[in-house]
């Protein structure tokens, strides 16, 4: 594994809001086609990681390089462009569109029918949204959100709703899939197919994911890595086995012993 | 195949359209329509436009911008000078008009889109005042006395137009570039996460928006016979404002509707000013309490000629989500 070239490199990356610092001197690595957790107490700092990672917030400090690329201060819809995809920890789907056009608009970036020629209806525009049609149902179907293509986003069950925003950050065709506590609120038996379905599609498309969660036994049972935050800083990092027995870490979750 | 069942409603809305031009126009040419009606007519399509263009801008982009009057006085004064000053044909003027206005919705948009609702709202009404207090100033075109410009704009060219501006905007929206539009109004972080580049779609847009108020703007100077920059006020960019948030935030049809209902009420309560204004907010509040979502909500005319069947999905708000 050392002798591959990293697909994300985070060097020493921080970041303050005013005098806070939210982040601070976070080194990762993520290889071609790992599937590796971040863990950490709330308020560690792993959704402002997700943040930094896909451009929302600007590093104050150190760099994060896709293949070797620079990401700094590039605009979060050209890093989605560069292959950095992601969900949200609550759910931001575009309500008030269908199903399908909510996976549409993700392949958008992709689409090669300009502004004129939808105006005008030229042949472009057609075969151009009849490929997105095409693609977005493939979507769905691997999530078997299908028979719910023309329904508002917003009128599916929240489960749905959450698979949805995993089609949706698919469909912008990434190299690394981000995942914000993607079973947040559901059942044992929603999150086993859940992660059987991230399996899936990890190997499908070729994916290098990296997954926030909470369920400690989930992420130690699907994660190959795991990178565990406490209060904007890495505490440990290493396979699952290490992570359950490292002091750090159960105090970081337990608090700390009492002598 | 549900593309195919909204093209037979949008034949039907054509032919009917055709057909209304048509009677209109046989009315009009025999003189059985009184000069009264014909205007009310022009002004019917005048304000489509100027509704649907802010439809764009405001319903399907989600910006909020009262500063609409704005690009009607820019694209009247152009072509108005068009046509008077270097007395060129009246199509170039239209075309000058709109082009003109688009320039304007490029110019502020791109430093006011930096700008989020409150603050869009008082760039783009600012802009507004901006442009009426210019012309004002300017003794080119007249000053506060206005311009002259001659009778130019005929019932064929409004509706040429309109139907223009209707189209243009449908098939906009009905792509994936107006799917990008309604992205960001529904949640601007996750449009920028899924790759679309908000402020471009933003300022097209505005451009485009810009462009058909222009366009309005060239009909309306020369159906006026004079222009005065009293006329593109605050209470104007207000009265388009209206017409889109009575029609339904985010529905095409909702906005020609109300458009074409407002126009009528308006017309025949001009000898009335005062009343006017008291019932306009009297039907504004009354709207606000029983149907704050618009006439049509967020729904098209078109769909009503088509039952929507749906297969095993729930129906509309039966189903509550949970949590």
């Amino acid at each position: 594994m050392e002798a591959t070239i990293p697909l994300l490199k985070v060097d020493s990356v921080g970041i303050r809001f005013g005098g806070l610092k939210a982040v601070s001197d976070v080194n990762v690595e993520l290889f071609p086609g790992e599937l590796v957790g971040l863990i950490g107490p709330n308020g560690a700092g792993k959704t402002t990681f997700f943040n930094l990672l896909t451009g929302v917030y600007v590093p104050t400090e150190g760099t994060i390089a896709l293949n070797g690329e620079n990401l700094n201060k590039q605009q979060p819809y050209k890093i989605t462009r560069k292959g950095i995809s992601r969900t949200f920890q609550n759910i931001r789907l575009f309500s008030e569109l269908s199903v399908i056009d909510n996976v549409k608009v993700a392949y958008h970036s992709l689409a090669k029918h300009g502004i004129p020629s939808s105006i005008f209806r030229l042949p472009g525009h057609f075969s151009g949204e009849k490929e997105m049609d095409g693609k977005a149902l493939e979507f769905l179907r691997i999530f078997n959100l299908d028979h719910f293509k023309d329904e508002k986003a917003k009128n599916l069950p929240y489960g749905q709703q959450r698979r949805l925003e995993i089609a949706r950050a698919l469909a912008a065709n990434p190299k690394l899939l981000l995942l914000d506590e993607p079973a947040a609120g559901m059942n044992p038996h929603e999150t086993k197919e859940l992660m059987n379905l991230i399996a899936f599609i990890r190997k499908e498309f070729n994916l290098t994911v990296l997954l926030i969660e909470h369920d400690m036994s989930l992420v130690m049972g699907v994660c190959e890595r795991i990178y565990v935050l406490d209060h904007g800083q890495l505490i440990a990092h290493g396979k699952p086995d290490e992570i359950r027995n490292d002091p750090k870490v159960i105090e970081a979750y337990l608090g700390e012993e009492v002598s | 195949m549900t593309t195919l069942k909204n093209s037979k409603g949008f034949w039907l809305s054509i032919v009917l359209a055709l057909i209304f031009f048509g009677i209109m126009q046989y009315t009009i040419s025999n003189g059985i329509l009184n000069p009264f009606y014909i205007n009310t007519l022009m002004f019917i399509g005048i304000n489509i436009m100027l509704a649907t263009s802010l439809h764009l801008i405001i319903g399907i982009t989600g910006q909020f911008s009262i500063g609409h009057a704005g690009f009607l006085a820019v694209g009247a004064y152009a072509s108005a000078v068009m046509t008077m000053k270097l007395e060129l044909p009246f199509i170039i003027a239209v075309l000058t008009g709109g082009v003109i206005a688009a320039v304007a919705g490029m110019v502020i948009g791109i430093p006011s889109l930096r700008l989020k609702g409150d603050y869009l709202a008082i760039a783009t009404l600012g802009f507004g005042e901006i442009v009426r207090i210019v012309l004002l100033n300017i003794e080119y075109v007249g000053g506060a006395s206005g311009m002259q410009v001659s009778h130019l704009t005929t019932w064929p060219w409004v509706f040429a137009c309109v139907m223009i501006t209707v189209l243009v905007i449908r098939n906009f929206t009905n792509s994936t570039h107006g799917r990008a539009c309604i992205s960001v109004r529904e949640d601007e972080t996750a449009a920028d996460a899924m790759g679309i580049n908000t402020t471009y779609y933003k300022v097209a847009a505005f451009v485009i928006g810009a462009f058909f108020a222009g366009i309005a703007g060239s009909l309306y100077a020369h159906n006026f016979y004079i222009i005065q920059p009293s006329n593109f006020g605050f209470l104007k960019s207000f009265d388009i404002l209206i017409f889109v948030v009575l029609g339904g935030l985010g529905s095409l049809s909702g906005s020609v509707l109300a458009a074409i209902l407002l126009t009528i009420v308006t017309t025949f309560l001009q000898d009335y000013p005062e009343t006017r204004m008291i019932i306009y907010s009297l039907v504004l509040i009354l709207m606000m309490i029983f149907r704050p979502q618009g006439l049509m909500g967020t729904k098209e005319i078109t769909s009503l000629f088509t039952h929507k069947k749906t297969k095993g999905g729930p129906k509309d708000g039966s189903h509550n989500t949970v949590a």
